[in-house]
């Protein structure tokens, strides 16, 4: 078991932004923004937005964190299990948590639901944000810095036939395999990470309410483009219980 | 230059390193076994969870890696590699993937070891993890087991890429920077999957025209689909033109993996790779792809040994066979699939063979069918006067028959019906359901009036048509009754 060593206090580094806020705001300074892209079909989405989005969480997650006395902290174990896709050609490997897998799945749900409303043309996009707390004073409320964005924009596509279908299958499944190594690219350029938190800010970068795994802190937003083109936001989700309330 | 590395920090690397490529190879083996991995998450460390991932040991694999190892760590120039090929029934083999754990001069000395380093080993596992799902052995691996199954060699030292074909594709996994190097961990993979067979003596001569463009085997064609939508996903098939190929590989023969395998058929005994038990031939059909591995001591997983002896096996099998027949040009086979429904495809062998001995010969049906025998093309001709009830009555009337239809492939068992007892007729039901399974024909169906030509109905119509306009009016009447 390796044990870790009191970790540093550090001056938090990527640009500022207020939590909760106008919803579709661009990411502050230094936060990184990846974007990827997605052509699927309708009862596609679900998967392929569940497969990336659970590619970027496997990266993202560790172990629960157990403080001692003197201030060390050894981890937990993240185990991983593979997802067979029923629509789409493609596995992905997942972190074992089912709170987590419900939580993701209530979000794509969602913008699953909302790509199909009425107004929509079949785009949209779903944005998995990591981001830092940062604890203010009163009267103000804490701040939310983000220091990692994924972005994907999806485009529904409707297919005539079977034939189409399968080949859509297939392809699907290409570009997602595509997606996952973009994916991996970007996690080990080992850019900006926040620093490992003492007992007392944990609950500021990390998300310590599941109860095996313990992935930064995130949250899901999605955006639908209706079919004049521009951005109606119609949600924003909270996926973290939020400690503090004025 | 590690002299700024504390002793301790250094024997940490070193431990780091060493679990990291045992773990490297068991995420590598461990997804290639053909099967769904899973594995808990534990809030509480056990402390034995190296890199804080749960990750299972197979004790053989780590045997092989440590053996393979030696005691060394990868270094500059002493690469570890872990190759996945396919082996096929037959006997032929490919190089799918090399896995490559490397170690590069590139040091980063102001990183911390047991801190950063680690960290950063776990998250490259993780990586491994995601990456190891995205190549095309993944789907190869998931469907392994009558046609073929996939064997892993570990080897330490130099790097050898010559067996996977030309135009491989690399994938980088990632890269950890260290005080003494930066390990870098890639995989670079087969694209072109038509690959290369002969067969000793057929040198026929026979050049077959290449089909154009077609270096398009495969990735897209492997699906995970249940095995309902399995053969609608198998598409076409063409093989690479003549002549192209790997230095050391001969004559385009098309792969087809767990095409239409009608035939059960055993794999190889244990005679080349180190210990791998033949097993009971199942029906390939129908079947999920974890049903369909082998049964072996580790549940369907094929390994090959990793000692030089047998690593040249491996080598031998495939060169061997380039070995025997010197013509550049022999035995091509094309098998081609052919939509004839929707979810049906019916592969055709377009070539006709001289003789039985080719490649993948148990994938080929046992008739060699050309597309004049194929019943879903030419359908039979119906007989001109069968009477449309001839069919469904068993011609031959054999009454108190009781094989009933005889066929070679059927068992015969007694039959003995639920619930009769045969004590108080003389006749139980199981007899009398034999003997009236097969009544005999109704005497006004019989074939003498059923064989009666159209002449011959042509000829009396007119005498009967005669009949009936004579009693049209008691027609008439009848049907104004009705009315």
């Amino acid at each position: 078991m390796v044990h870790f060593p009191p970790p540093r206090r550090q001056m938090v580094g990527p640009g500022r932004t207020r939590c909760c806020g106008p919803p579709g705001a661009a990411p502050a300074m230094n936060c990184r923004a990846e974007v990827l892209e997605v052509s699927v079909e309708g009862r596609q989405v679900e998967e392929a937005m569940l497969a990336v989005l659970h590619t970027v969480l496997l990266h993202r997650s560790t172990g629960k964190f157990h403080y001692k006395k003197e201030g060390t902290y050894s981890i937990g174990t993240v185990g991983t299990q593979d997802v067979d896709c029923d629509f789409i050609d493609f596995a992905y490997v997942r972190v074992s948590s089912e709170e987590l897998d419900r939580a993701l799945r209530k979000a794509v749900g969602e913008f699953k639901d909302a790509l199909r409303g009425s107004g929509s043309d079949g785009m949209g996009q779903i944005s998995l944000e990591f981001y830092q707390k940062k604890k203010s004073r009163w009267p103000f409320s804490d701040e939310c810095i983000p220091w990692e964005l994924w972005t994907i924009k999806v485009n529904v596509v409707n297919l005539a036939n079977e034939q189409e279908r399968q080949i859509c299958r297939e392809k699907v499944g290409e570009k997602l395999c595509e997606k996952i190594i973009n994916i991996v690219e970007v996690m080990n350029r080992h850019e900006y990470l926040p620093k490992m938190p003492t007992q007392s800010e944990v609950d500021n970068v990390f998300d310590t309410s599941l109860k095996d795994v313990q992935p930064y802190l995130y949250k899901i937003s999605y955006q639908i483009t209706d079919s004049l083109g521009t951005s109606v936001t119609t949600t924003m989700r909270r996926l973290i219980k939020d400690t503090l309330a004025l | 230059m590690d002299t700024d590395l504390s002793s301790q920090d250094r024997k940490d690397l070193d431990k780091f390193i060493k679990f990291f490529a045992l773990k490297t190879v068991q995420v590598i083996v461990q997804a290639r076994l053909g099967e769904k991995i899973c594995t808990r998450s534990s809030s509480s460390p056990t402390g034995s969870d190296w890199f804080n991932l749960a990750i299972k040991d197979i004790p053989e694999v780590t045997h092989e890696a440590k053996k393979a190892l030696a005691g060394q760590l990868p270094a500059v120039g002493r690469s570890m590699c872990v190759e996945i090929s396919l082996k096929t029934s037959e006997g032929d083999s490919m190089e799918l993937e090399l896995w490559c754990l490397e170690m590069n001069e590139k040091c980063d000395k102001e990183i911390k070891v047991s801190y950063t380093v680690y960290n950063r080993l776990s998250l490259l596992l993780k990586s491994l993890l995601a990456i190891t799902r995205v190549t095309p052995a993944y789907r190869l691996s998931r469907k392994q087991g009558h046609e073929y199954v996939i064997l892993y060699r570990i080897y330490f030292g130099e790097v050898q890429l010559s067996g996977l074909g030309e135009g491989f594709q690399t994938v980088r996994v990632g890269t950890v920077g260290t005080p003494v190097g930066t390990i870098t961990l890639s995989c670079a993979y087969r694209i072109n999957l038509a690959f290369m067979s002969t067969r000793a003596g057929e040198d026929n001569g026979a050049v077959y025209p290449s089909v154009e463009d077609s270096q398009e085997v495969c990735t897209s064609s492997f699906s995970t689909s249940p095995p309902s939508q399995l053969s609608s996903s198998r598409l076409s098939y063409q093989p690479a033109a003549l002549g192209v190929g790997s230095a050391d590989m001969g004559y385009p023969v098309l792969f087809a993996g767990g095409l239409h395998a009608a035939h059960p058929h055993q794999l190889i005994g244990p005679g080349k790779e180190g210990g791998v038990p033949p097993v009971p031939s199942q029906p390939a059909h129908g079947t999920q792809a974890d049903q369909e591995r082998m049964c072996t001591p580790l549940d369907g997983v094929h390994y090959s040994a990793a000692t030089p002896s047998s690593s040249e096996d491996t080598e031998t099998v495939s060169n061997s066979s380039e070995g025997k027949c010197g013509s550049p040009h022999d035995l091509l086979e094309t098998i081609f699939v052919r939509k004839v429904g929707a979810f049906v495809n019916k592969p055709i062998n377009q070539v006709t063979m001289a003789n039985l001995d080719i490649p993948f010969a148990m994938f080929a049906p046992k008739n060699v069918e050309l597309e004049d025998n194929d019943p879903m093309v030419n359908p039979p001709d119906s007989p001109e006067t069968e009477s449309p009830l001839q069919g469904s009555l068993h011609s031959e009337g054999s009454s108190g028959s009781s094989t009933g239809n005889t066929h070679d492939d059927f068992v015969m068992i007694d039959f003995k019906p639920a619930f009769s007892k045969d004590d108080i007729l003389p006749m139980d039901l199981g007899t009398f359901y034999r003997e009236f399974q097969n009544p005999p024909q109704l005497s006004s169906l019989s074939i003498d009036i059923g064989a009666q030509s159209m002449a011959e109905d042509l000829d009396s119509l007119p005498e009967k048509l005669a009949v009936h306009e004579k009693n049209v009016k008691e027609f008439d009447a009848f049907v104004e009754t009705l009315q």
